[in-house]
Order: C-alpha cells, then sequence, then structure tokens
C-alpha cells in the first residue's frame, strides 16, 4: 500500500538538511502575544525566518498548515507547548495534508499521523515511524514575542 | 447427469499406485481422503472421489447457516490445496449406479468406469418421508442437501410474492433435533413454523420427559407452534395455489411450504445391489475396520452399521474415516464406541444430551433439577453409588455441557446435584481446571483438553482461531468454541483488547469509566486512566465517547484535537487532500428546489457529483477553505450535515412504500424520515446504516444494513447485524411484528448498547457475534432488559435526540470555529498549489492518478478496440453494451 513509486514530489524527501527545531515554552506563555497577522503572502523576516501566525493560532496537540518560502509546512504544537515544523507533503499520498493528522505519541515518540493512510512521522526529525526509508523534512521553529516563526535556506 | 462442471484428471497418474475410489463426497468421505492423503506420504495411493452432489464436500452440519449469513464458500469443506491435488479425482454430479466386486469396476451414471483396489462407500443417508398423500406435491421439501435450501428459499420467495405480504406460515413433519432446525430455518426466512411429532415430545431421543415439557414451553415462547403427539394425514393444495396439511388430530394448517424431517435411512442401496449384507434396520454391515464381508470394500460414515449399529452424527463417522484411512496405511485401528452426545441451541434455547441420557444402565440414578421460573432442566444420571457420571439432560442452560461431559464415566469432583445447582446456591462449578486431560473438549473431531493444553504450552496455539487451525477443535458444529477459549484462559494465554498503547482498557471498559467518573475531558481521561498523551487510535475514540456521553459540538474546547481530520473539518478528506460534502437528505428524498442547490453549488464550485449507495448525493474537490463557504449556501437552502465523515449514522434508505408503491403494506418513507431524524448526528464505534423497506419485496436492502426494518402486514421486522463491505453480511432477525413504537424502543437500545460496548471500529455484525450468547442474548438484553439497563439506554438515548444540533450550522456561526478553515494560517489567500484536476470521462477529478488508473476500457471486458474520446463510444460483439456500464 506504500509502495514509493506513489510519491507524487522529492520535496518531502529533502531531509536532514535541515537542523531540527523547537523553542521552549518561555515565549509560549507570553502574556502579551502579537496580533493575528493577516497577510496575503508569507512574510519573510531578512534572517530567513518566516512569520507563521501567533502562537494561539495553533491548538495544543494540533497544527496548522503555513507557506513558507513557497513550501507547505506543517506547524505543530504539542501538549507541553514544544513547536516543530515538518513539510507538508504526505510522502505517501502526495497530499498536502501532514498539517490536518493527530498529533501524540507513540513509544514516547511525539509524532503526528498522516490522515491519509495514517503512518506516524516523528515530529522531531520527521522519521516514519512505520517505514525507516521514509522521512520529511523538518524546519527550526521559534517563537519571537507570541509570534511563531518558521527558518528556512 | 453426465454435466461435468469439476473434472480434473491427475497429470500423470503413478502407474504403480493402487486406487481407492471413494462413493459420496459429503462430510465422512471427505475427511476419510485428507485423512488418507496426510497419512500416505509417499503417494502410494490415487483416489478417485464420485460425488452425486454437484458441488464438493460442505459442512452439512452447519447447513442451517446457509440461510442466514453462511456463504456456500464459508461452508465449503476442501480448500484449494485438496481441490488441485494430483492424486485426488473429483468427479462432481456423477453417482456411482454398480460395481462389479470380481472384477473391482465401479459404473456411474455419466457411464464412467473406474477400476478401483479399495471401495469405500461413504453415501451417507436419505431423508425418510412417510407415505403420506400429498408427498409428491410442489412446496414440499426434505432438508439435507444446500439444493434442498436454496429450492426452500426460492419456493418460500416465491409464495410471499405470490400472495402477499404477511406472515406464511411452515410446517415441519417432525420434531426431533432436525426438525427443530428446520423450523428454526423456516423462521429465518420469515414463515411462522409450525412442527408436527407424532412423539408425546420434542426432541424424544435426547431428552427425556421433563425436558421435553421445558423445551415446548421455551420454543412456543419463541413463536414455534409445536403439536405433539399428532401425525400428518395429507398435503392438499388449495385453491389460492397454497398448501393445507391436515393432522390426524382434526388440525388444519395452511402453509407455503412443507418440510418433512422425520428421520433418516443409510443411503445403503447401491450395497444391497450388489449384494453386500444389511443391516436389521439398514446400513452396510461392517466390523470394528469398518470393512464390509468383501474385503476390498469399506463403509463408513452414516451409511455404515457398525457391528449392526448406525451414527447419525459427524462425530463416530469422522472416526470410521480415520480408522480406515489407518487401516489402508498399514495401522490396525478399529471403531469403538462413539459418544452420541449432542448440544444444540436453537431458537436460542440450549438443549444438550450425552452419555446415558434415558438412563438404562441397571441401577442408574437420576438427579433432577427442574426450574420452570428460570427456564432450565438439568438431569445427571449417575451410577448407584452417585459417584460416577453415566450422561444427562440440559434444557434452557447448556453452559455446563462440555465440562460435565468431559466427566462422563469419571468419577464426579462432588455431590452431583451442586454440579447442576444455580450459582450462587453453594454451587462448587466446574471449571476447566477440573477437567482431566482425556476429557473431550470437541466432540466432533475428538480433540480432548490434553491436546488443545499441548498445543498451546508448545506455542503453537495463543488465540482461538490459532487453535481451532492446529488442532481441529470448534471447526465443525463449533459448540465448543467458547470453551476453546476457556482453555486458553486456564493455561494463562491472555488476549489483549487494549485500546492501543495508551490505555490497557478495551473500548467498552473505557467507556464504562468515562460514563462512570463523568469525566469529560481526553486530558482528564489519559491523565487518570492511561499513559503518555494518546495516538490517532485513542484520541478520536474517546472524542466519540465523549460525543455520545457529555454531548457538545464536536470541535468544542479540547474536543477539536482528538478528532480525525474528517471530523475536525466536518468533511470527507479524500486523496489528493481535498474533501468531499454530503448534505443529509433524509430517507432518501429530496425537493426539486433542493437539487438545484446543489446542482448550482457543485458548478460554482467545480465539484464532481456522485449520487451515493445510501440515497444522498455527494460532492467531492472542495478545498479546506471553500468549505464554509458552500456550507453558507447548503444550510441557508434548508440543509444540514450528513455526518459523512463521522463514525456516526450516516443513512437510512428507504423505499418508496404505501405512498407510491402498489405492493407497499406499511409507510416506509416516513418510518426512515423519522428514524434518520431520531439516530442523526449520534456517534458510535464504527459508521451505522439502515434501511427501511414497505413490505417484504425489500426493495431498500434493509438487510444489508446495521439495522434494517421491513414491513409486515401487522407491524415492522427488526434486523440487526447486516453491512457490505469487506466481509458482507445479511442482518438477522431479532424481532418481528413490531409496533412502532416498540420498534422505536428496540432500535434506540439496540443503538446505545452497542455504543456502549463494542470495540473501536467494530461493526454491528461482529459486535453481535462476540457477545456471549450472540442474538438471543442481545434480544434478552434489550427486549427484556435482563441487564436492568433499559432504562438507562433509553435516557441516554432521549438526551442524545434532544440535544441534537446541527454540526455545520454551529461552526458558520462561531468565528473561532471557522479560523480552522484556511489554506495556509500565514497565507490565506493563496489555495493549496499541490491540488489539481484534470478531465476524465468529461467530469473533474484529481490530478496524478494513482497506479494502474484511469481504468481504461479493455479491464472493462471490452477488447482493445477503442475509439477515442473521453465518453465510451465503443462498438465490439462483448455481450454488454455501453450503457450497461453506466457511462
Ligand atoms: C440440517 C442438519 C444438521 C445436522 N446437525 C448435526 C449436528 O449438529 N451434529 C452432528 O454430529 N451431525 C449433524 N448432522 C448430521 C451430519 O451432517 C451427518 O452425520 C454427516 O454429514 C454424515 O456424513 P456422511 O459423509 O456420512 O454423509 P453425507 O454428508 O450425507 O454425505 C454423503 C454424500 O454421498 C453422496 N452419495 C450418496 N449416494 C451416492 C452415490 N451412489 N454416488 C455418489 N455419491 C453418492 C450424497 O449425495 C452425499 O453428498 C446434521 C445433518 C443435517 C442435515
Ligand atoms: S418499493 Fe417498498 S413497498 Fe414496494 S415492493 Fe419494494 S419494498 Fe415493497
Amino acid at each position: 500500500m506504500t509502495e514509493p513509486s506513489r510519491w507524487s514530489s522529492s520535496a518531502a524527501l529533502r531531509l536532514r538538511e535541515h537542523p531540527t527545531g523547537t523553542t521552549a515554552g518561555a515565549e509560549a506563555k507570553d502574556p502579551s502575544p502579537a496580533p493575528v497577522a493577516v497577510a496575503t503572502g508569507p512574510v519573510t523576516t531578512p534572517s530567513g525566518w518566516t512569520e507563521v501566525c501567533p502562537l494561539e493560532r495553533v491548538q495544543p496537540e494540533r497544527a496548522v498548515a503555513a507557506l513558507v518560502a513557497g513550501e507547505p509546512v506543517a506547524v505543530v504544537r504539542t501538549h507541553d507547548d514544544r513547536i516543530f515544523a515538518l513539510h507538508n507533503l504526505d510522502p505517501f499520498s502526495g497530499a498536502s495534508v501532514l498539517s490536518r493528522g493527530i498529533v501524540g505519541d507513540v513509544g514516547g515518540t511525539p509524532v503526528i499521523a498522516s490522515p491519509i493512510f495514517k503512518q506516524h512521522f516523528a515530529l522531531a526529525d520527521g522519521r516514519c515511524l512505520e517505514d525507516a526509508d521514509v522521512a520529511v523534512a523538518t524546519y527550526p521553529v521559534r517563537v519571537v514575542e507570541g509570534v511563531v516563526q518558521v527558518g528556512h535556506a | 447427469m453426465t454435466a461435468e462442471p469439476r473434472t480434473r484428471s491427475a497429470a500423470e497418474p503413478d502407474r504403480s499406485a493402487r486406487t481407492v475410489v471413494v462413493v459420496g463426497h459429503g462430510m465422512v468421505g471427505h475427511r476419510f481422503v485428507e485423512s488418507l492423503r496426510r497419512r500416505d506420504t509417499d503417494g502410494a495411493y490415487r483416489v478417485v472421489l464420485l460425488a452425486e452432489e454437484s458441488r464438493p464436500a460442505y459442512d452439512r452440519v452447519a447447513l442451517s447457516s446457509y440461510l442466514g449469513k453462511a456463504s456456500e464458500e464459508e461452508l465449503a469443506l476442501a480448500d484449494e490445496d485438496f481441490l488441485a491435488d494430483d492424486l485426488v479425482d473429483l468427479h462432481l454430479d456423477d453417482r456411482a449406479v454398480d460395481v462389479d466386486r470380481s472384477a473391482r469396476v465401479v459404473t456411474t451414471a455419466g457411464g464412467r468406469r473406474v477400476p478401483y483396489d479399495e471401495l469405500v462407500l461413504a453415501t451417507g443417508s436419505v431423508p425418510f418421508v412417510p407415505p403420506v398423500p400429498g408427498r409428491e406435491l410442489d412446496d414440499v421439501f426434505v432438508y439435507r442437501t444446500l439444493d434442498d435450501l436454496d429450492a426452500l428459499r426460492s419456493a418460500t420467495e416465491a409464495a410471499t410474492a405470490r400472495a402477499g405480504a404477511g406472515r406464511h406460515a411452515g410446517v415441519v413433519v417432525g420434531g426431533g433435533l432436525l426438525g427443530l432446525e428446520a423450523a428454526d430455518a423456516l423462521r429465518t426466512l420469515g414463515l411462522v413454523p409450525h412442527v408436527v411429532e407424532m412423539a408425546p415430545r420434542l426432541m424424544p431421543v435426547q431428552v427425556d420427559e421433563g425436558g421435553g415439557a421445558l423445551l415446548r414451553r421455551l420454543v412456543g415462547d419463541l413463536g414455534l407452534r409445536v403439536h405433539t403427539g399428532v401425525s400428518t394425514s395429507e398435503i392438499r393444495r388449495d385453491h389460492r395455489g397454497g398448501l393445507t396439511v391436515f393432522l390426524s388430530d382434526g388440525t388444519e394448517l395452511d402453509a407455503s411450504v412443507v418440510v418433512f424431517s422425520a428421520g433418516i435411512r443409510p443411503a445403503d442401496a447401491l450395497a444391497r445391489d450388489i449384494g453386500l449384507p444389511v443391516a436389521e434396520r439398514g446400513g452396510v454391515l461392517v466390523d470394528g475396520r469398518c470393512r464390509t464381508q468383501d474385503e476390498h470394500v469399506w463403509a463408513i460414515g452414516e451409511v455404515a452399521a457398525v457391528d449392526g449399529k448406525t451414527y447419525g452424527l459427524v462425530a463416530p463417522g469422522y472416526a470410521m474415516a480415520e480408522v480406515v484411512a489407518d487401516r489402508l496405511t498399514g495401522g490396525g485401528s478399529r471403531f469403538t464406541e462413539a459418544d452420541m452426545s449432542t448440544k444444540l441451541k436453537l431458537l436460542g434455547v440450549d438443549v444438550a444430551s450425552f452419555g446415558d441420557a434415558h438412563a438404562t444402565a441397571g441401577g442408574a440414578l437420576e438427579v433432577r433439577l427442574d426450574d420452570p421460573v428460570a427456564g432450565t432442566y438439568s438431569k445427571l444420571v449417575v451410577t448407584d453409588d452417585g459417584r460416577t457420571l453415566l450422561g444427562g439432560v440440559l434444557v434452557g442452560d447448556a453452559s455446563n455441557y462440555e465440562t460435565l461431559r468431559g466427566f462422563l464415566g469419571e468419577a464426579l469432583p462432588g455431590d452431583p446435584m451442586a454440579l447442576i445447582a444455580p450459582a450462587g446456591e453453594g454451587a462448587v462449578g466446574v471449571g476447566i481446571d477440573a477437567l482431566p486431560d482425556g476429557a473431550q473438549i470437541c466432540s466432533c473431531n475428538a480433540v480432548t483438553k490434553g491436546a488443545l493444553v499441548e498445543a498451546i504450552a508448545s506455542g503453537e496455539a495463543s488465540t482461538v482461531p490459532e487453535l481451532k487451525a492446529c488442532t481441529r477443535a470448534g471447526t465443525t458444529c463449533g459448540s465448543c468454541v467458547p470453551t476453546l477459549g476457556k482453555v486458553l484462559a486456564s493455561c494463562g494465554v491472555e488476549v489483549s483488547t487494549a485500546l492501543c498503547e495508551h490505555f490497557t482498557q478495551s473500548r467498552a471498559e473505557l467507556y464504562e469509566i468515562v460514563m462512570a467518573t463523568g469525566l469529560t475531558t481526553f486530558s482528564q481521561i489519559v491523565g487518570e486512566y492511561g499513559t503518555g498523551r494518546g495516538c490517532d487510535v485513542c484520541k478520536p475514540a474517546v472524542a466519540s465517547m465523549l460525543a455520545t456521553l457529555a454531548g457538545g459540538h464536536v470541535l468544542d474546547g479540547e474536543q477539536a484535537v482528538l478528532q480525525d481530520t474528517n471530523d475536525h473539518f466536518l468533511a470527507n478528506m479524500q486523496r489528493n487532500g481535498t474533501y468531499s460534502i454530503v448534505p443529509r437528505l433524509p430517507g432518501g428524498e429530496v425537493s426539486g428546489e433542493g437539487l438545484i442547490v446543489i446542482g448550482e453549488i457543485a458548478r460554482d464550485f467545480g465539484l464532481y457529483t456522485k449520487i451515493t449507495g445510501g440515497q444522498r448525493i455527494d460532492m467531492f474537490g472542495a478545498r479546506v477553505e471553500q468549505l464554509p463557504a458552500i456550507w453558507r449556501r447548503l444550510v441557508d437552502a434548508g440543509f444540514e450535515s450528513g455526518h459523512a465523515y463521522g463514525k456516526a449514522l450516516r443513512t437510512v434508505k428507504s423505499c418508496v412504500g404505501t405512498d407510491w408503491c402498489r405492493y407497499g403494506v406499511q409507510d416506509s418513507v416516513s418510518l426512515a424520515v423519522a428514524l434518520e431524524l431520531r439516530y442523526r448526528g449520534l456517534r458510535s464505534p464504527h459508521k451505522l446504516k439502515s434501511g427501511v423497506s414497505g413490505c417484504a419485496r425489500e426493495c431498500a436492502e434493509a438487510r444489508s444494513k446495521d439495522f434494517g426494518v421491513i414491513a409486515t402486514e401487522h407491524g415492522w421486522n427488526l434486523y440487526v447485524g447486516g453491512n457490505g463491505g469487506f466481509t458482507p453480511r445479511h442482518a438477522e432477525l431479532i424481532a418481528s411484528d413490531l409496533d412502532t413504537t416498540t420498534l422505536v424502543r428496540t432500535i434506540d437500545r439496540f443503538l446505545m448498547f452497542y455504543v456502549r460496548t463494542a470495540d473501536r471500529l467494530q461493526r454491528t455484525a461482529p459486535w453481535i457475534e462476540g457477545l456471549e450468547g450472540g442474538l438471543d442474548h442481545l434480544r434478552e438484553v434489550i427486549m427484556e432488559d435482563s441487564l436492568g439497563i433499559c432504562p438507562s439506554l433509553d435516557e441516554q438515548m432521549a438526551r442524545h435526540v434532544s440535544s441534537y444540533a446541527d454540526e455545520w450550522a454551529a461552526v458558520l456561526d462561531d468565528p473561532e470555529k471557522l479560523a480552522r478553515f484556511t489554506s495556509f494560517v500565514n497565507a490565506p489567500g493563496t489555495p493549496d498549489p499541490s491540488v489539481e484536476f484534470v478531465d476524465h470521462r468529461g467530469h473533474r477529478v484529481p490530478a496524478g492518478m494513482r497506479d494502474g488508473q484511469p481504468t481504461e476500457v479493455p479491464e472493462l471486458g471490452f477488447g482493445p478496440r477503442v475509439i477515442a474520446g473521453p465518453r465510451l463510444p465503443v462498438h465490439d460483439s462483448a455481450s454488454r453494451s455501453p450503457e450497461e456500464v453506466g457511462v
């Protein structure tokens, strides 16, 4: 069911060239988050960071999709307010849907499950728990003044 | 008779091999060949099987299930390996008619001449039909083969169609074990069954007077009309095309069909013709080796009279098959006295009889316990010192049967009365542990407790299916399957029912916990009763529980994060990440205005539309950010969520019923609409489908649904546990002729009981199968309140009904919930660039076809002569026309 020939994008496999990114919960509890950014296009900071949204737009244990330098990225928030960013393309179906999966843990590893064929991807490094040969790209993330930012090359 | 649909010849038969010809491919003939092939490892024998029936051997013991849910394939005994075995030649539909014993050649009706070295007669029995005038009429049947059942079924259907709706009757002549089974079958076919028995009680061979009296009362309560102590005088065709059955006491019964089940006679005609001695009461005389007077001719199964005695059960037949297979491969085994124990569950009534049930042994004592209130009767036959068990009869509750039978001929662990006393009254009860190793657990296949324990200890089996596969226990009549589970448990093997790694509890246990504690958030539940943070298995499961227990919107607060993508976005995700949309059309009704709105939406948003099997319209290809706008228009036009995305009630399909149909006897559409509106939004372990038909013609296919309703002249018949899909099942009748109030109350309880106790993603059919006591238990729980939970089920359903609100309307009114319907949180105006559509047959479908798609026309059987174009302008000699593929 998951033969690699169906991957329709190589983007999903561009991997490990980005350092794994997490931020601490300190910013997450920032009492004065910036207003919701209603932009029609991605805002890229000069340092290679894209502003995604105020932290509270991401519900704990859920994800949102963002456009980062033209790539769809799933921004995930865990129950303990850690933030992760993975490429949004599900390598098994080719659909841009990882951000719409369920967040949880498998064997203690925080994961997001693809809503299409239910494979699990580790939030920390994007690797697929069911198939060691498959992984999705991960991106550095940080929260600055209550706003989530995703870094890109 | 010469037709040979499935003849195979051995590729290169080994010239030196000896030939065994087996006459009859029934249960015992099949077991013999299997056993011989297993023992004969060097292929010393080739086997020629001559079969009168048109299909290979099947499980005759389970014959009746063919009228219920079992298919012909499920009953088949011969697997592919068997049918492909080069050393086995099977000739179907070709009856053996003569044997030249001196030349050792069998002749068949089809003119085949088959030389043999050894001849095995396994011709079974023929039903005995007493010489009642009218027995040759159409619609009069026997009950022995699948062909008989096919004929019975079509006659019943024809009679129902001819005479219109309403309950029709069927008469079974014979009130023995098979007669009651046939009566049950008539009930399955929707007839009111009458049983006519000459003896003063039902099942006279197996049960005693006391047991017979209780049995009669219990089956009577279940709708069986019993006539004992009378015989059938005549059957006549009446002026309306039905039958009238005249009984010796002057009773006349109107019937659509009559089934003779008045006993069996060994099919020994061939043996008689060729001069082999037969027993006084029929059956080919054989010795303990199962050999006839002719040293090259053997007889096994029901046709054999071992030392003058015939056996009408499969277990002794299997034992005979093993004896002959062993003898032919050099062994020296003998057939010994067989266990004639019987246990069956008919119309929900347990009946068991074992050993010396009628206390015929000298000095035998009987210990009886007759409890008319509980509806149980038990009798044990013991030696005069009361210490050794000789036999017994159990009616109403035979749960102790396997254990008690294990003690046959053995010293009892205690006072016999204590063994049959109801639990809680100082009963010692006999656990599996107390059984000796030699106790037979599966009598059909002679599997002892010791053999099962060994299979478990050696690691060969750790589940019931594995135990069945490696020991064959439970593969014939299936009555010992629950005991297999107990043996596993007594060996310390636990079958995990844990929901997932975060919860050790099963879904049902967790449901109980959530119900009892009143917890309303996943965080609390996993914190107190689980570990970790949950996953895509337990989160949606808990979300579903909270939906039926705590209520509220599925996207409220923390509940939202638990939902699968479909529930999270209230639409069905398709393979390219877009969604499909299904507005509710209760009962499949839709107005012209409604159709126009749907059509306009489909056109404006470029959605692919398709009619679903559940009488609704599905619109495909909506991007996540388009969902609110689409639903705004649908809600404004009066539509509401169809919950096609949820593990929830989907649709209640209906036929057109009395409003339009000339056959209808009830208003099926109004009922379907009412049911759909009542249960809409109900979250459940798996999807739920329903249907309502206005008469027995069943145009709504209600019996393929989780709960299906079919109108009768007097009310409604309710069927439960049907489904299509991977393992199609027909729903089974749980109650008939219900008035609408009772019907709805019964469905309420059925659904709530299912919601509370089923496993995650378990449809209703396997759920019912898994209930201890199955459909009968379910009936007791929801119709007789045997567990005392009906008030709480009713209350919970009432809460569901009164708190229903349209999920989509609520989302449209809530900016916070609406916020999630966006393509990119930082670029809401940019649609997902990976979503692309292409044209396929003039329709808009996702780009990037999956492997093997699109389906090319040759694959539809039209050959390569395709003319290009999105339509199928194909002209070919193939029998189907293009219209028929639904272009
Ligand atoms: C409805 C029903 C329920 C039953 N329930 C139980 C139960 O619960 N427990 C139990 O132990 N037993 C039960 N039985 C009995 C059990 O099915 C039989 O004991 C068993 O099938 C006997 O096997 P057999 O091979 O001897 O005969 P069969 O299975 O009848 O096979 C004989 C075969 O030989 C064929 N044949 C006959 N003559 C010729 C010929 N001249 N040439 C070629 N082929 C020929 C017949 O067509 C038939 O296919 C039940 C039987 C029925 C009908
Ligand atoms: S449409 Fe309904 S009422 Fe009419 S024949 Fe079919 S099932 Fe019966």
